[in-house]
């Protein structure tokens, strides 16, 4: 389970997290909604390690991560997979060896057993025959079902998507979306998704939590947040804009 | 809890603080920043082909303007000096003041100003741009050090080419002074070379050696550190690219005063 405790953070005198208070059940789907710009990639940068907060802390099955560096916290990331917003790959590198990497870098494997799983993790998210291409060269939803391959290649026990969807089109979200209920269901993986893809999201969600101005304003399973009564829920969800 | 408010007569204060603040922080993230990269250099798992790649990309691409410049600077001081020299009846000593000049002072300094240009600002770019589109990142949360695989290959291969591709630049400017002087001017060639024999030692190859070595830290470094801070979207990159070649040309420069006043 990660447990988030009080998180606080700010950048100069800007608040960006006014103490999260969060639990992250161990092989669900949780789903971080909220404006663009509130905060919610933030908070994810949080759990993985990338930044640190000002007050709180975060724990990944009692181990708190926020004071961890060096080789302790790397232990902690080798359990982590992480697809970015832009998909985060090395475009010096084929589409084949990006997925291939950190097979390459962190397990030691022969060369036929990396090519075996390479394969199957671009099978997995149906880009069989992509792996010669480089990044440039494939689509925007292309691009971000490679990087999905790449953090799944090494079956991590929890993998982070931070706005796995964004600048795809309805029907790539929701191919995107399928996929990863579809791997969650194979690989029972903890997801924690960072999203604004609203209704869609709450198809595949276990838990879903409402970021607004740094603080969660409301966390529960998909139908709870739907029929809830809190008025910023409700006008994220309907899409309303602010001041209405 | 937002911060109480500070009283206006004290603000110029507070403002002289935060700045005094950041510079030094950002002094002590430059100085940490070359520390672990050395760590990085010197600790296994190396690198290696990340080590050939940095050679290839600082070094060898970055031989043809070195050749160039190297061959028209030797070409200039051979011209110039030839004239000079001219007037005091002294044309003998032409090879040994167009070797002195290179060896000690402009190969090391041009050629370094050079690598900085082609090679530097292109390792800031791409180093800023892993960064903003999170390649760094991504390295970083596979428990992968982007130093190891980024930053140390990068400083490596600066201690080890900057001092080939300053000796290419002297013996290619060595040359390009003999074409001036020799075949265009009238010189003998013996005494062009002779005289250069004699007064060129091995501590003025030592110092442009130990001079180049530095140049070859100094800008990798400052470079890969600019690019691994970029701030944000193109503009960043542009701004860090900027900062790393203008950064990276006033170090040499003083850091050459620096060295040759100490010698």
């Amino acid at each position: 389970m990660i447990k988030v405790e009080g998180l606080t953070k700010r950048f100069g005198r800007q608040p960006v997290l006014r103490g999260i208070d969060l639990e992250i059940p161990t092989g669900s789907i949780t789903v971080v909604i909220g404006r663009s710009g509130g905060g919610k990639s933030v908070f994810l940068k949080h759990l993985i390690g990338l930044l640190r907060p000002d007050a709180g802390r975060v724990l990944v099955d009692d181990q708190e991560i926020t004071r961890l560096s060096g080789e302790a916290l790397d232990a902690i990331r080798r359990r982590y997979g992480v697809v970015f917003q832009g998909g985060a790959l090395f475009d010096s590198m084929r589409c084949g060896d990006n997925v291939a990497f950190p097979l390459r870098e962190k397990v030691r494997l022969p060369k036929t057993e990396i090519a075996k799983r390479v394969d199957s993790a671009l099978a997995q998210v149906g880009l069989e025959g992509v792996g010669q291409k480089y990044p440039a060269e494939v689509s925007g939803g292309m691009r971000k079902r490679v990087a999905i391959a790449r953090a799944l290649v090494t079956e991590p026990e929890i993998v982070f998507f931070d706005e796995p969807t964004t600048g795809l089109d309805p029907v790539l979200v929701n191919t995107i979306h399928h996929l990863i209920l579809d791997l969650h269901r194979r690989h029972r993986f903890t997801a924690v998704m960072v999203s604004h893809e609203i209704p869609e999201i709450f198809e595949i969600a276990d838990r879903v939590a409402m970021l607004h101005e740094g603080r969660i304003v409301e966390v529960g399973p998909p139908a709870q947040l739907q029929a809830s009564q809190n008025r910023v829920v409700q006008k994220f969800i309907r899409g309303e804009p602010e001041g209405t | 809890m937002s911060e109480p408010a500070i009283p206006a007569v004290l603000r110029p204060l507070d403002l002289l603080g935060g700045w005094g603040i950041s510079i030094v922080a950002s002094l002590g993230r430059f100085g940490t920043f070359l520390l672990a990269a050395l760590g990085a250099m010197v600790t296994p798992p190396l690198k290696f082909w990340a080590f050939v790649d940095r050679i290839n990309f600082i070094g060898f691409r970055s031989l043809l303007i070195i050749l160039l410049t190297g061959a028209f600077t030797g070409m200039v001081l051979g011209l110039q000096i030839f004239f000079t020299l001219s007037r005091f009846g002294s044309e003998a000593f032409l090879g040994p003041a167009v070797a002195l000049s290179l060896i000690r002072e402009l190969g090391p300094v041009l050629a370094a100003l050079m690598v900085t240009g082609r090679a530097g600002s292109a390792l800031t770019a791409e180093l800023g741009i892993m960064r903003i589109t999170e390649q760094i990142d991504a390295l970083e949360v596979m428990a992968l050090s982007p130093m190891r695989y980024l930053v140390a290959p990068s400083i490596f291969a600066g201690i080890l080419t900057f001092p080939l591709m300053t000796a290419m630049f002297d013996v290619v400017g060595i040359f390009g002074g003999y074409l001036v002087g020799v075949e265009l001017l009238g010189l003998s060639p013996g005494t062009y070379f002779g005289e250069m024999e004699t007064f060129v030692n091995m501590a003025d190859i030592s110092l442009g050696f130990w001079k180049s070595v530095c140049f070859g830290v100094i800008v990798t470094w400052v470079c890969a550190y600019k690019g691994f801070h970029v701030g944000h979207g193109a503009e960043g990159v542009a701004r860090a690219t900027t900062q790393a070649v203008v950064l990276s040309s006033v170090l040499i420069l003083v850091w050459d005063y620096f060295i040759g006043s100490v010698w």
